[in-house]
């Protein structure tokens, strides 16, 4: 098999917030044999501005990262979200540039949210991964990468080869967690009441460990496990994956 | 029309969120979801995913040549002895109607359920020349008792328990109270029965007008439809520009689309086929049939690309019960008739963006919404665009909104290189320090306030993932 090759976009949350989802990104790719670079120029991909209805700002942002990435073989971003709006909205956002319609086209070919990659394309489903002590994990489906992606299917079987892991589903998992980004401020009421229901079913099933590919929805949740002091972590599928695995570090 | 209340959306939103009864009745929205459900895995998913996608281009060829179906449509109504008005908005449609029961002599107008007839607002209109209407449809009568507006597309009454329902009963109705919904709609049949007779008019909706016969087509699932179009002098069917579909084939299409996605039934318990009104050698039927056409703004929606979908929308209430915000707020939060995902595009689209500007940003973009459609429509892409509308459109459209769009621009700046990027990042950082406890915020001031009522925040890294990319590996790429 010829060396793969990835570029790493490690998203602008994780960056800042949670660099080390980008750490065990990075380890897993390379415990798996995979050559990671990470594009220095990189910043985010203008999901923010689209949400928030500033479309010329995104549309910069967007044909700022076609260019970062013009040279990369593949692209592995730790977030569903994120690598929808490449996919789903760069063709939208970009339509003013037809020279570039070929290269956006390509580019969302060649870009993978991280768990998609390792199933879809390494053709990967058990990592090697260890828990240090059994636990009970539960998976929520993120959207965007559910409903823009399809990826579904490709974060359970991997958790499902976790040695210690016992994936226990919790009921709705595709419904929305309230996060929706500026709209869990906005409209803080309606995300908090929304976000109520969903850990109620997380906590139903009795988890240790709350997972699911994007840092973002996670945060969310994860936020307000925290503030209700409950047992359940948050945390993200790469960390996960990356449990008791040899590997170099970032 | 109907006044747009959408402006006070975040009040309403916060009234429904605090009512324990009207959350209890939103969590009946289950059983809508299941049976939609059931209702296609009984179909069969690929046939059904097939039959949407034939609405779709039906749909699709309708409107492309709107004006030419519209017109079939209505020399097609006239051949069978009908009359029809075309509407440019809802002042129009409401002066037609009112001079139509002028021009009979009309006291009591019957009504079946119609999105297009509670957008007009055209009860208040023949309240207001002295002329009665009374809704017939369960749940629509229920809510004009009570004074409210319809509270979900395919279930008005859906917020009010059979308590409430039984006590306005006795209350305006004097009759004793019921606990049983049978024997309350019992109550509510006694009254309409009376006034089927009663009615001089006779109001319906349209699911459907079938331009190549002159047909207009009525779901329902009390044959309510059937009586106020069969027994009055004069029927008055009202609907929107956007409901014609070409061939009466057509129609089987698009039945078990709407039923199954509706309430999950195969088929309604009445599908009603109206073509003009009764004919010389018929003993029953109306003698006088006026078909209203409403445009209120649709033809701006068919002439925007981005929104022209919507108006593929078959008001089958899918998408309402499968929306995490309408599941928490409820219909009345969105202010005027088209509550949910598709009215959050529709209202905006029709009445104007400021005057709903909340309404595109309500949303979390999950995409349920797209997911359950019968018809695909692209909702959460859609309120983008308005979203877009809202901050950078043409003056008609946008929303002032100073600060933020200054933090936008900033933003932009930050995002366009990693320089400036890391040092907000360092700012950020340093700035929560003395917020944060162990890693996370409790407390964050306005406008990130309403984050930390319920939720911890995380507190930004001391290194960023960058920083420890360039220490201890160096940067092989880029
Ligand atoms: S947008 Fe789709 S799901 Fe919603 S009411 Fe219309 S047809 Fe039904």
């Amino acid at each position: 098999m010829a060396q793969k090759r990835v570029s790493l976009f490690v998203t602008c949350l994780v960056d800042q917030f949670y660099p080390e989802v980008g750490e065990a990104t990075v380890r897993l790719l390379r415990h798996l044999g995979v050559e990671v670079d990470f594009p220095a120029d990189q910043t985010c991909c203008g999901q923010v501005a689209l949400n928030g209805g500033y479309r010329s700002h995104a549309t910069a942002v967007a044909k700022r990262f076609v260019e970062v990435f013009r040279g990369s073989e593949a692209i592995v971003a730790p977030s569903g979200s994120c690598v929808a709006t490449i996919h789903a909205h760069y063709g939208d956002l970009l339509r003013g540039y037809p020279e570039l319609a070929e290269e956006v086209a390509s580019l969302q070919a060649r870009t993978y949210e991280l768990s998609q990659y390792l199933v879809d394309v390494l053709g990967v489903e058990n990592v090697g991964a260890r828990l240090p002590s059994p636990a009970r994990v539960t998976y929520h489906d993120c959207c965007h990468a559910l409903r823009d992606l399809g990826v579904g299917a490709q974060p359970r079987r991997l958790l499902s080869a976790v040695d210690g892991a016992e994936l226990t589903e919790m009921k709705d998992s595709a419904s929305c967690c309230g996060f929706g980004g500026t709209f869990s401020v906005k409209f803080a009421d309606i995300s908090s009441a929304i976000l109520r229901e969903k850990l109620h079913n997380v906590e139903a099933t009795g988890a240790d460990v709350l997972t699911a590919v994007d840092s973002s929805c996670l945060m969310h949740m994860g936020g307000a496990l925290r503030r209700q002091g409950s047992r359940t972590r948050p945390m993200h599928i790469a960390e996960l994956l990356c449990e008791g695995i040899e590997g170099e570090r970032a | 029309m109907t006044d747009v209340l959408s402006a006070h959306f975040k009040e309403q939103a916060a009234e429904a969120i605090g009512n324990a009864t009207i959350q209890e009745s939103l969590d009946r929205l289950v059983n809508f979801r299941q049976g939609r459900v059931d209702a296609i895995a009984e179909y069969g998913q690929e046939r059904w995913d097939a039959l949407s996608q034939s609405a779709r281009e039906i749909k699709r060829e309708t409107l492309e040549h709107l004006d030419y179906y519209l017109d079939e449509l209505s020399r097609n109504v006239e051949r069978a002895g009908g009359h029809v008005f075309f509407a440019r908005d809802a002042a129009e449609a409401n002066e037609y109607v009112a001079k139509v029961a002028a021009d009979n002599g009309v006291k009591t107008v019957t009504k079946s359920k119609s999105m297009v007839s509670e957008e007009m607002g055209i009860a208040d209109v023949l309240e207001s020349m002295g002329i009665e209407p009374v809704e017939t449809d369960l749940g629509e009568y229920i809510i004009q008792l009570a004074r409210e507006a319809p509270y979900h597309i395919i279930a008005p009454a859906l917020h009010k328990s059979k308590e409430e329902v039984s006590e306005l009963f006795e209350r305006i109705l004097g009759t004793p109270a019921e606990s049983d919904i049978t024997a309350l709609a019992g109550v509510a049949r006694k009254v309409l029965r009376e006034k089927f007779l009663e009615a001089d008019m006779g109001m319906t909706g349209a699911n459907f007008g079938v331009s190549e016969t002159g047909t207009i087509v009525m779901v329902t699932n009390e044959g309510n439809g059937r009586m106020c179009s069969s027994l009055p002098r004069v029927h008055v069917a009202t609907m929107g520009m956007e409901r014609v579909i070409p061939r009466l084939r057509d129609v089987a299409t698009y039945l078990p689309l709407l039923t199954r996605s509706a309430t999950g039934q195969r088929i309604s318990s009445y599908v009603s086929f109206v073509t003009g009104p009764r004919r010389s050698d018929e003993e029953d039927g109306p003698q006088e049939f006026h078909l209203v056409i409403l445009d209120n703004g649709r033809s701006r929606m068919l002439a925007d690309p981005e929104l022209r979908e919507a108006l593929y929308c078959i008001r089958c209430g899918a998408c309402l019960n499968a929306c995490p915000v309408y599941g928490k707020v409820g219909g009345h939060a969105y202010g005027w008739v088209y509550p949910g995902p598709i009215g959050a595009v529709v209202t905006p689209s029709l009445v104007g963006v400021p005057k709903a500007k909340d309404l595109p940003f309500a949303s979390t973009l999950c995409g349920a919404c797209r997911d359950v459609c019968p018809l695909k429509i692209d909702i959460p892409r859609m309120l983008l665009k308005l979203r877009s509308d809202a901050v950078e459109g043409p003056a008609e459209t946008r929303v002032p909104r100073r600060v933020e769009s200054l933090m936008m621009r900033a933003w932009r700046r930050t995002v366009a290189g990693p320089r400036l990027f890391s040092l907000a990042g360092k700012v950020t950082s340093a700035a929560q320090w003395p917020l944060s406890r162990r890693g996370s915020l409790r407390w964050l001031p306005p406008p990130l306030s309403g984050w930390t009522r319920t939720r911890d925040f995380p507190r930004a890294a001391m290194r960023p993932f960058r920083a420890r990319w360039r220490k201890d590996e160096g940067n092989r790429g880029g």
